[in-house]
């Protein structure tokens, strides 16, 4: 069964807190490879890691 | 010697209970997350309350007996985040068949955004806009580099809560960043 871009967004959001298992992956990357959209996001999503990891070095304030 | 033996057999015996204490608590739950939690503060709390025990009771009865206040606790943290658990007002961004109705476009030049100081103060505008718990648990992932077992039991919260705290972080920083800085 086909990943929705709905459930897609969450996996790659979990796949940020937690180690998905080998179906989950498989299921992602089938999906990633034919949407644009999805991928985009998943780019961005890596993206706002890098930036908070920025963030978080550049005001030990917070 | 002996009183560390009685304590291993004490507590090989309350592991022996773990099944049984697991699909009860899932019964009554009906979310395998919480109810590990729930058998793991019980046996937590076993141990530590072995003089209680003596040998009044059946172990189990004793046991089961403590499950149920964990499950109760559980039952009430549930329904107090019960709203949350759903991360549901992302859903308009998906149709029927949960499609985007927008399909997400690249950010233009991103890595040129992360030489900006302006950028940082739209992300901390944006960090500002969350909702105090998706806050302090997206900053305790992304900021204190914290694991999610340990922001759940930080935040009181099941590890699916915290996995959804955190999706609904992103969706909507995502949201935000792309309103306050990749689209001006």
């Amino acid at each position: 069964m086909m990943l929705s871009c709905k459930q897609v967004t969450r996996l790659v959001s979990q796949g940020l807190d937690r180690e998905l298992g080998f179906t989950e992956r498989v299921r992602l990357r089938v999906h990633l490879a034919i949407c644009d959209g999805c991928t985009n996001f998943s780019k961005q999503m890596a993206f706002l890691r890098e930036a908070m990891a920025k963030l978080a070095d550049q005001s030990p304030k917070t | 010697m002996e009183d560390k033996q009685a304590d291993e057999d004490f507590r090989s015996r309350v592991e022996r209970e773990r099944p049984y204490l697991l699909r009860y608590a899932g019964l009554q739950l009906r979310d395998a997350h919480a109810a590990e939690d729930a058998v793991q503060e019980t046996l937590l709390a076993a141990l530590a309350g072995e003089a209680a025990f003596g040998a009044r009771a059946s172990l189990r009865t004793w046991l089961t007996g403590i499950l149920k206040h964990k499950i109760i606790d559980a039952i009430r943290r549930m329904s107090r985040e019960a709203p949350a658990l759903s991360g549901d007002e992302f859903d308009a961004l998906f149709d029927e068949r949960g499609h985007w109705i927008e399909m997400p476009a690249a950010w233009t030049s991103p890595d040129a955004s992360l030489e900006q100081q302006r950028f940082f103060a739209a992300l901390e505008l944006c960090l500002g806009r969350l909702p105090q718990k998706t806050s302090q648990a997206f900053m305790m992932r992304e900021h204190l580099g914290l694991e999610t077992d340990e922001i759940c039991k930080e935040l009181a919260v099941t590890p699916t809560h915290c996995w959804v705290l955190l999706y609904r972080a992103r969706m909507a920083l995502r949201e935000c960043l792309s309103k306050e800085w990749f689209q001006k």
